[in-house]
């Protein structure tokens, strides 16, 4: 099964996102915890974007793809924007992020732990994050 | 969709979150929590019982205030958490840094 979302680059989009990943997850091989926690990565990527690359600019959007196959969920996100490579961030120390009252870098720390995998490529101007969570029976 | 509910029990300033925190409204909550700093309280216990979801810009929000109560005497207690929310909270290992116990009994009781 393959699903597609177009979503603003506006943070009030981010909860509709969420409404529409649990909708094309409903029948997929996951737990309800595991699947809270995938729809929370796809979100903190989305999130970054909207407001790293895209400064919040509703005129922009990010191109959301699910690809749901027998052995793995495949999350493909897509935008125009500044380039962000999420492989490129270490992700931070908690006490760091403590220490610098930073907001931030959190959510690249959840990405990284709740995905299996992570690819990032930049092609003739669209940037392209796959996130990849394996099904395990 | 974010409600907060200020109420105070046993000396606590209760902070109860209803519905969902994320990048387009964590700023209430940060609101909401300095508005309790700002007019003195030592002791603020965040009710999750019906926090459905938080993400990162949320903890966040947790996160820059942890050194501030530390040096300041101020204490920040979570109760309540439903558990896939929790198991966010321990993910990151935020539930080594706030204290977070099963009910309101409890974080009393501490």
């Amino acid at each position: 099964m393959k699903y597609s979302l177009n979503i603003a680059c506006q943070t009030s989009a981010l909860s509709g996102l969420r409404s529409f990943i649990q909708q094309a997850l409903v029948s997929v091989a996951l737990n309800d915890n595991e699947k809270h926690q995938v729809t929370l990565a796809v979100e903190e990527v989305c999130a970054n974007l909207i407001i790293h690359s895209h400064g919040c600019n509703p005129q922009d959007s990010i191109q959301l793809e699910i690809i749901d196959s027998a052995e793995k969920l495949i999350f493909e996100i897509s935008d125009q924007g500044k380039a962000f490579n999420i492989l490129n961030y270490k992700s931070p120390d908690l006490k760091e992020v403590m220490l610098e009252k930073r907001k931030g870098g959190l959510g690249i720390i959840l990405v990284k732990k709740i995905m299996d995998e992570i690819e990032f490529e930049s092609e003739n101007g669209t940037n392209t994050c796959r996130l990849i969570k394996w099904f395990r029976s | 969709m974010l409600r907060i509910e200020k109420t105070t029990e046993n000396h606590s300033e209760i902070l109860s979150l209803f519905g969902e925190v994320d990048a387009s409204n964590s700023v209430i909550l940060d609101e909401a929590i300095q508005e309790l700093v700002d007019g003195g309280s030592k002791s603020i216990l965040i009710d999750g019982k019906n926090l459905e979801y938080i993400s990162s810009a949320g903890l966040g929000v947790f996160m820059s205030y942890l050194e501030d109560f530390q040096e300041n005497g101020i204490s920040m207690k979570i109760c309540d958490l439903v558990p896939r929310v929790f198991e966010v909270f321990k993910i990151l290992g935020l539930d080594q840094l706030i204290p977070i116990y099963k009910d309101r009994a409890a974080a009393f009781a501490d």
